[in-house]
């Protein structure tokens, strides 16, 4: 347990000196994930629309599609981002691995399949009768997607949890396209490793921990729009 | 439900989880006894560098060890220098084949390893983009290189991992009397493949072992600018682990390793596939 006590307090140090630059780390980790949901949000949500309102043999592989998406292995995206990107690749007059933006395509490509089928899944909850009356209403195609997307809101919040949760996470990816550049690139999951490697365990358990922190809040933040969903409803 | 049926059901339902840890108990004992009885093949946990792994040394090294000496069956973990001292200091590994020969004469003076032997070296190269920005290939001496570098504030992508390379790039460094940092200083906290990989990207410098670079040349586009130096020298060790688990195994890989047929194995590694050998052993000396 000796290993455990000592990182511990070594890890505690970190957080709190700034011996280490974890909360730098942090905030680079934030920044990219918070990026890349934004822009799965602004892909995944029509996607999710569609898939949870149309019946078509379209819609049905494209349901197939989203739904293995989600098991996307990290590593796989990061190759792929990563050859696209190179200097010898397609886009390297781009200029872009080894940069945020790199890391942010990454973890979009990730986050979108994610943020599509639970969006779907909600939409596909809504009443159908709701959408009737709201055409016979005369809303446009328009107001009735809003309205479907009102009613699902508690969906459209587990879609976001979800894709944050699934590339705060992630390390396959970033690592690749990111390259874990001290100061530009390094986020929370590539220094964890970097820092294992080393054989620095304290920095490592440090950066762990606020990792888990994130994870348990936006998971809290969820519940607890869960329940004031579930209290309005009762009202 | 009556309590006593709860109960009832509780109590099966312990006796089957009983059951089960025995028999996979048994089923485990079974297993390693039949291992030790079949005699042989003793786990021999060997820590060591990125670069032996990058440059294919390794899977030289370990086959013809493992036909030499059958009762050992080696599992590799391929680390920075750093973390293989400590993967040593938990006893997590038996043997460790590294180089930062200083780190590893202090980790044998605090006990952690038994003794320690040179093993082989060969030449850390400084590389970087085919036309030198920064005029590398003019330089009189490693740290001269490195202070052009600097003074061009020219791209130089680090290890930054606490490995030999890193040590010996952190040395040459202090030589030149500069204190890198800044958006040119590249620190990727990875191996030197990764790292290597980032320079070509980024067109960047690197300090790197000249095994890992040639073995990856062809995915890179970076060139050997600057090698002429006697600090540039990267010397190998191998350390036996003080207390290991394998410890006669630690032994008679460090045995095989300095011995003739290691020797001659890295001596004429690499000189198929780059027209020169990577490695000039050295291991014939004494144990220090």
């Amino acid at each position: 347990m000796s290993v455990f006590a000592e990182a511990i307090a070594e890890g505690l140090d970190a957080l709190v000196s700034g011996s280490v630059d974890v909360w730098g780390v942090v905030a680079t980790s934030l920044r990219v994930s918070g990026a890349a949901v934004a822009v799965a949000l602004v892909l995944g949500v029509p996607a999710g629309l569609y898939l949870g309102t149309r019946r078509s043999a379209t819609r049905n592989a494209l349901l197939v599609l989203a739904n293995a998406g989600m098991g996307l292995p990290p590593v796989v995206v990061g190759l792929v981002t990563a050859m696209l990107l190179s200097r010898r690749g397609p886009l390297g007059a781009l200029d872009l691995l080894y940069t945020r933006p790199a890391m942010v395509i990454a973890q979009t490509v990730i986050a979108v399949p994610v943020v599509a089928a639970v969006t779907g899944a909600a939409v596909a909850s809504v009443p159908f009768d709701l959408r009737l009356q709201a055409r016979s209403l005369g809303a446009s195609r328009w107001q009735e997607s809003l309205l479907v997307l009102k009613e699902a809101r508690m969906g459209l919040v587990a879609a976001v949890a979800a894709g944050f949760g699934a590339v705060i996470s992630e390390v396959g990816a970033v690592m690749m396209v990111g390259g874990n550049l001290e100061g530009s690139t390094r986020v929370m999951t590539t220094a964890i490793v970097q820092y294992t490697r080393m054989g620095r365990y304290g920095p490592a358990l440090a950066l762990s921990a606020v990792l888990l922190a994130l994870v348990v809040a936006v998971n809290a933040i969820l519940a607890q729009v869960q329940r004031s969903a579930e209290r309005f409803e009762r009202s | 439900m009556t309590d006593r049926r709860v109960r009832l059901a509780a109590r099966r339902a312990g006796l089957l989880v009983a059951a089960l840890t025995l028999a996979s108990l048994a089923l485990a004992s079974g297993c390693s006894r039949e291992e030790t009885s079949a005699a042989a093949r003793q786990r021999l946990v060997l820590a060591t560098t990125t670069s032996t792994q990058d440059s294919g040394l390794l899977d030289v090294l370990v086959p013809a060890f493992e036909a030499a000496h059958p009762a050992y069956s080696v599992e590799v973990i391929a680390v920075g220098t750093g973390e293989a001292l400590r993967l040593g200091q938990q006893k997590d590994a038996d043997v460790l084949f590294v180089h930062a020969p200083q780190e590893e004469a202090a980790f044998v003076a605090a006990g952690h390893g038994a003794e320690r032997r040179d093993v082989c070296y060969n030449r850390f190269v400084i590389v970087g983009p085919a036309d030198d920005p920064a005029g590398v290939k003019a330089a009189a001496s490693a740290s001269d290189a490195l202070a052009r570098i600097a003074g061009r504030q020219a791209p130089f992508a680090s290890r930054g991992d606490g490995s030999g390379t890193h040590t010996k790039e952190r040395a040459l460094w202090g030589a030149a009397g500069v204190e890198p940092g800044g958006a040119w200083y590249l620190v990727t906290g990875q191996g030197m493949g990764e790292t290597l990989k980032i320079a070509s990207e980024k067109q960047a410098y690197a300090l790197t072992d000249e095994a890992t670079f040639l073995a990856m040349r062809d995915a890179l586009d970076l060139a050997a600018l600057f090698d002429r130096d006697a600090a540039l020298r990267n010397q190998y060790g191998v350390v036996v682990v003080a207390g290991a688990r394998n410890e006669r195994g630690a032994r008679d890989f460090a045995d095989w390793i300095c011995g003739n047929d290691g020797q001659a194995l890295i001596g004429r590694f690499g000189a198929d596939r780059f027209g020169r050998p990577l490695f000039t052993p050295n291991g014939g000396g004494d144990a220090q």
